[in-house]
């Protein structure tokens, strides 16, 4: 049952992902890639960039997507639903608590306990992602300046990762037209010489 | 009415909190308190303290709850897919248009110069749990628990989610 998998691995990400939406990258990661095979390490990549580049939470927008591979839109409903729902009815119940709640250091220890867990996982994907687009880059010198322009953007400059992405997906964009059209060029040129 | 101005905040919050997270709060603050007067700061801000003990992405949470404050339940549903059908379907749509043209040059070179920054994202953020983790809970704990957490997940390859509960339950036992 796809959709029952699907739901309840969503479920799992919305329940485990405490400290807010990046907590629940490698999550996604564990359930979509690793556990059930839905999507592979580089089309997670694409949609993390992509998801990155557009407004609103980055959980729900993969779970979209993941859904919708899956079985279209009813796929995305339930994803989204999963990952979305039952936290806002924790919400409802929780907030009858409020006050036992907002000063109990049982729970932010609780909490704080899983930041490391999260940066552990966070740091083997960053490895992970890091030897697969070495290998399978074309041109090294290309990822290694995509990489050192991205450190710069990012760590110094301090752009926003989205508008990292579109930049970059833009320049790719022209470039690789740019360099099509020389190629077609250059065929024409060598087919005129024969 | 009321639903069509519930999902008219919570679209608005959302579009424009580029990024999502925590930068979004206080565009959703601006149309539940200053705009719509849904909420006192006050409200808002308990609100927000119980939904920050909580999982999950911050801008559904305050979205589905400040619904069905406004309105019960209908109105919890227009404020999550207010929030969440938008960038979803940009989602969907833009990465549909890229499978179709998988083969042409221009979609390769873009989705493989995008590999290159996610990387650099992802350090970035395990970067900043690390300094967070290492400034509320101390070095001492964050290095057990790393550690810990690697061995089970790397090694024994245990689910993230039982990890993540076994952390849960170290922090009730030594972290307060």
């Amino acid at each position: 049952m796809i959709y029952w998998q699907l739901f309840l691995a969503f479920f799992r990400i919305g329940i485990f992902g405490y400290g807010g939406g990046p907590t629940m990258i490698p999550l996604v990661h564990a359930e979509c890639v690793k556990k059930y095979n839905w999507v592979s390490a580089e089309e997670f990549a694409d949609y993390y960039a992509l998801g990155n580049a557009l407004p609103g939470p980055i959980a729900t927008k993969m779970a979209a997507y993941v859904g919708y591979k899956m079985k279209a839109w009813l796929g995305a409903t339930v994803a989204i639903t999963a990952v979305s729902l039952p936290v806002v009815i924790g919400m409802v119940v929780l907030m009858q608590f409020v006050s036992v709640l907002k000063n109990s250091s049982t729970v932010n220890g609780m909490i704080q306990a899983i930041q490391p867990v999260i940066a552990v996982m966070m740091i083997t994907l960053t490895y992970e992602f890091f030897i697969k687009g070495w290998k399978g880059a074309q041109k090294k010198s290309g990822y290694l300046g995509l990489l050192a322009l991205s450190i710069v953007g990012l760590l110094l400059l301090d752009i926003h990762p989205g508008l990292l992405v579109a930049v970059i997906l833009l320049g790719a964009f022209l470039y690789s037209t740019w360099h099509a059209k020389q190629q077609k060029a250059k065929e024409q040129r060598s087919s005129r010489q024969l | 009415m009321i639903y069509l101005q519930i999902f008219w905040a919570f679209f608005i919050a959302n579009i424009l909190g580029y990024g999502g997270g925590p930068p979004g709060i206080p565009l959703v603050q601006n149309e539940v308190v200053n705009h719509y007067h849904w909420l006192t700061n006050q409200e808002f801000g308990e609100i927000l303290a119980v939904a920050n003990a909580l999982p999950s992405p911050i801008s559904t949470k305050l979205a589905g709850y400040i619904g069905y404050e406004v309105a019960g339940v209908p109105g919890a549903v227009v404020g999550l897919i207010a929030t969440v059908a938008p960038t979803a379907i940009a989602m969907i749509l833009l990465l549909g248009f890229m499978n179709v043209f998988q083969k042409a040059p221009q979609i390769k070179a873009m989705t493989q110069s995008v590999r290159s920054i996610v990387a650099v994202m992802l350090g970035i953020l395990a970067y900043e749990f690390i300094q967070g983790s290492i400034e509320q809970i101390g070095w001492v704990h964050t290095l057990i628990l790393a550690a810990a957490a690697f061995f089970f997940l790397e090694n024994r390859k245990i689910h993230p989610a039982v990890v993540i509960a076994g952390a849960m339950v170290y922090g009730v036992v030594f972290l307060h």
